[in-house]
């Protein structure tokens, strides 16, 4: 009967620590709108995203070249990202043999360990300087950051990529080289339709990180508050404007930068929710 | 007619070389670089003497002592919560809405950004708790954002033991925890390590969620309750206010040896367990 | 000795989702003898002794129906705890499945469960179950090795030696020599001779000489029936159904 009670408790108890998960997720998401929320509603929300002047003491909260910040410095970090990483994915699967992959996967995955402010530090050291020295402007620019960025996000879509290309099934390269294909002509006919939505994820899921990443992106973007008009002009993004002033924001302001956290929170579970979607659609095929 | 494709061949291959080539030798060269650049400066007295003049000179060590407490705690808090809902997710429920429901809420855990953990664990736990800038706060936020991490390789790890030994223990009148205790914990453990270890990696290289919730004190910490700085926001507090690139140099040498190692042992181990598994 | 009843099963049925596996299976199984039981594959042996240890409960697809008496009382009645239940009836698998631990460990599993700690009590029984099981002299000085690394012989009667660690009252085999050679299987139709002793024991084989040779009374399945039951010497020699008579001279697919 002892036994029984305790057989009992423990699955209560390990039911109660499963919704862990979910209880720090609804905490993290209800204490940041809480803090964030009434701001909008306080400021207007139009007021709040579409305002270009950011200029906290004098009570004025635009955000809208924050979100433009972020906006070019991911888009410049897809076009940086996504080339690189598609082509060595498709390499790495479709042509180099199994013992190099067993090196060179993990090894791209190791990479992936290194510290955000370790990337932000190359940018500032190395990136920058070649940037004001050749193309001119500031050198700590969207240029800069999308590079950088653009860096930090291969190892995620370069895995993923890789991941749901080795899962086409054998049989559809069979049947394209039956055809007399070449196997160039095989990926690009049989393979790659087929594992589209895995690597679309990984795309998204690289998309995310993009956006959310901060240290590194406070490095090499030179913060500036401003609409940019080329690559070579320095922004300030969405975390960054967090990240900045949380240090000695109080009152309204601190509340702003809740408020540019809601935002930023919107923006990431749009996108996750996207990538689901996209992966659960690639396994259903399956 | 014949030969056209075999030339959209050659080119294509030729430039999925390149950039394979290149992305490697980007990466490569970030690695190289900074060693090379800090390995020169990094000796015993770098790493166990206290740093002087806010880092300019002197060496890193109660940022290490920091980095090790915040991690630690960190895992201690996190690997019972993401184990736990493994197992339940594995062996004490099947695949229903709730367990759609909770690995969806880590998946989005999994995507929050750390700012946004940096955020929330000021708000929450320096704050709202008033625990303040301190080891337990910055380790409550770390183990919020690896708790699924966790979740996931656990569950890969506990999934990946033989139905068979569950059905033999079992068969030997096992009660359902026994078995989960004495047969599949036990071999599912390289798996769980493995996932417990890139979780350490990670926490030695975030930077922005520690910064507003464990603070940079510089001083060695004696309690969960005092403020530390970790490796990585020394490493960013130096670059950032260009006090010592020589010294900035050295701390990211420090802190990507440290994650490379971590790294390293936990695929040492996957492999280890897949091996077994396979034999 | 008086044939007393051990299990006493009337009209058992089971489904696996819609699919009857199991048709009103009535059957006594006699204490301290060996009941063979001989079909073709998917005749549903297996799921019959899954349902007697109440194994089938971990599958959520199989339902049954039907009575199933152990000493008079009926397994399924709800102050039933298959847990208690499964350690009075030890079954050994068709694959020997060892748990990746030492020999000594994987012998004392099922007592350790119940609580013994005795480290004097529990070599005992290892030792004992180990002889019982024609395995002492193979393993006596590697006790402490790896159960993984004994040959498929050796680990399906560690397997055995597992069960009878437990001090169980029956012992239920499933095709325990489908892997074996020659003399591993004999030894285990040597221990089963032994045992049946003092334990009650169901032998599910697909080798009707098997069966022949050690059974005492033998079942015969055949399409989720039990087509004859009753001795063996009866069932071999004089069986009443035209499809046992052909199963068994081997005119069956
Ligand atoms: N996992 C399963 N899913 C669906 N049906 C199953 C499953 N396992 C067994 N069955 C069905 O249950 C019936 C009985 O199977 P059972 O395993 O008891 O046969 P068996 O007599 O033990 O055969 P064998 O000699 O091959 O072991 C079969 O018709 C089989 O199709
Ligand atoms: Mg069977």
């Amino acid at each position: 009967m002892m036994k029984l009670f305790s057989e009992k408790s423990i699955k209560k108890a390990l039911t109660v620590i499963a919704f862990s998960a979910i209880a720090a997720l609804l905490l993290i998401v209800v204490f940041i709108i809480l803090e964030g929320l009434p701001f909008i509603f306080k400021v207007g929300i139009s007021d709040f995203l579409f305002s270009s002047e950011w200029e906290p003491q004098m009570g004025r909260f635009g955000i809208f070249p924050m979100i433009i910040g972020s906006l070019v410095v991911t888009l410049g970090s897809m076009i940086v990202g996504i080339p690189l990483a598609l082509s060595g994915a498709i390499f790495l699967s479709e042509f180099v043999p199994r013992w190099a992959m067993r090196i060179i996967k993990p090894t791209i995955e190791l990479l992936a360990g290194i510290p955000s402010v370790v990337y932000g530090f190359i940018g500032v050291m190395v990136l920058a300087p070649l940037i004001r020295d050749y193309l001119g402007g500031p050198g700590l620019s969207i240029l800069a950051a999308s590079i950088i960025l653009g860096i930090m996000i291969l190892p995620t879509i370069l895995s993923i990529s890789i991941d749901s290309l080795k899962a086409v099934p054998q049989s559809y390269r069979e049947g394209a080289f039956a055809l007399g294909a070449t196997h160039w002509q095989t990926i690009h006919m049989a393979v790659l339709p087929a594992a589209k939505s895995g690597i679309i994820a990984g795309i998204i899921l690289g998309l995310g990180r993009a956006i959310g990443e901060t240290m590194a992106v406070i490095m090499v973007t030179g913060n500036a508050v401003i609409l940019p008009k080329s690559p070579l002009y320095s922004v300030r993004t969405l975390t960054a404007n967090i990240a900045l002033e949380m240090g000695y924001a109080t009152g309204m302001h601190r509340q702003s930068l809740f408020a540019t956290g809601v935002i930023l929170l919107i923006i990431i579970m749009v996108l996750n929710y996207t990538a689901t979607i996209a992966i659960r659609r690639r396994v259903g095929k399956k | 007619m014949i030969i056209r494709p075999k030339y959209t061949q050659v080119l294509a291959v030729s430039l999925l070389v390149l950039a394979t080539l290149a992305t490697l030798a980007i990466l490569v060269f970030i690695i190289v670089f900074v060693l090379g650049k800090g390995l020169p400066n990094i000796n015993a007295e770098f790493l166990f003497s206290n740093p002087e003049d806010m880092g300019r000179a002197g060496g890193i060590f109660p940022t290490i002592v920091g980095t090790v407490a915040l991690t630690l705690t960190a895992i201690c808090i996190a690997t019972p919560f993401g184990v736990g809902t493994a197992v339940f997710l594995t062996e004490y429920t099947r695949e229903s809405r709730i367990t759609r429901i909770i690995r969806f809420g880590a998946d989005c855990l999994a995507g929050i950004p750390s700012i946004i953990f940096g955020l929330f664990g000021f708000i929450f736990f320096v704050t709202y708790l008033r625990m303040g800038w301190s080891i337990l706060s910055g380790s409550l936020t770390l183990a919020f954002m690896i708790l699924p991490t966790i979740i996931r390789t656990s569950e890969e790890a506990i999934k990946s033991v033989p139905y068979s030994y569950r059905e033999v223990s079992f068969s030997l009148g096992a009660t359902l925890w026994q078995t989960v205790y004495k047969v599949v914990l036990p071999n599912a453990l390289p798996g769980i390590l493995t996932g417990v270890m890139l979780s350490v990696g990670r926490s030695i290289g975030e930077t922005a969620a520690i910064i507003f919730t464990a603070g940079s004190s510089l001083r060695t910490p004696h309690s969960l309750f005092d403020s530390v700085r970790t490796m990585s926001v020394h490493f960013y507090i130096l670059a950032r206010e260009g006090l010592s690139n020589e010294k900035a140099y050295a701390t990211a040498t420090v802190l990507i040896v440290s994650i490379l190692m971590i790294n390293l042992s936990s695929y040492w181990l996957m492999n280890r367990f897949i091996l077994r598994k396979t034999k | 000795m008086t044939d007393r009843s051990k299990f006493i099963i009337e009209n058992l049925n089971a489904y696996w989702s819609d699919v009857q596996v199991l048709r009103s299976i009535n059957i006594n199984i006699v204490s301290n003898k060996i009941l063979g039981i001989i079909g073709p594959s998917g005749s549903g042996k297996t799921v019959f002794l899954r349902t007697l240890n109440r194994l089938n409960d971990l599958v959520p697809e199989i339902r049954i129906d039907g009575r199933i008496l152990l000493d008079g009382k009926d397994i399924y009645d709800p102050d039933v705890d298959p847990v208690e239940l499964r350690k009075k009836i030890g079954i050994v698998f068709a694959l020997p499945i060892p748990l990746p631990a030492s020999i000594h460990d994987n012998v004392i599993y099922g007592p350790s469960l119940s609580g013994i700690r005795n480290r004097h009590k529990l070599d005992e029984l290892v030792e004992k179950s180990l002889k019982s099981a024609f395995l002492w002299d193979e393993v006596r000085d590697r006790l402490t090795t790896s159960a993984m690394r004994l040959s498929g012989g050796q680990q399906q009667r560690l397997c055995l030696a597992r069960i009878l660690a437990m001090e169980p009252d029956v012992i239920m085999l499933d095709e325990p020599c489908s892997g074996l050679d020659p003399i591993s299987t004999s030894q285990i139709e040597s221990a089963l001779t032994e045992l049946k002793k003092e334990y009650t024991i169901i032998l599910v084989t697909n080798n009707t000489k098997q069966a022949a040779r050690v059974a005492d009374n033998t079942a015969f399945f055949l399409m989720n029936e039990m087509i004859e039951y009753g001795p063996t010497d009866v069932i071999f020699t004089v069986p009443r159904d035209k499809r046992t008579i052909d199963y068994i001279t081997g005119r069956f697919g």
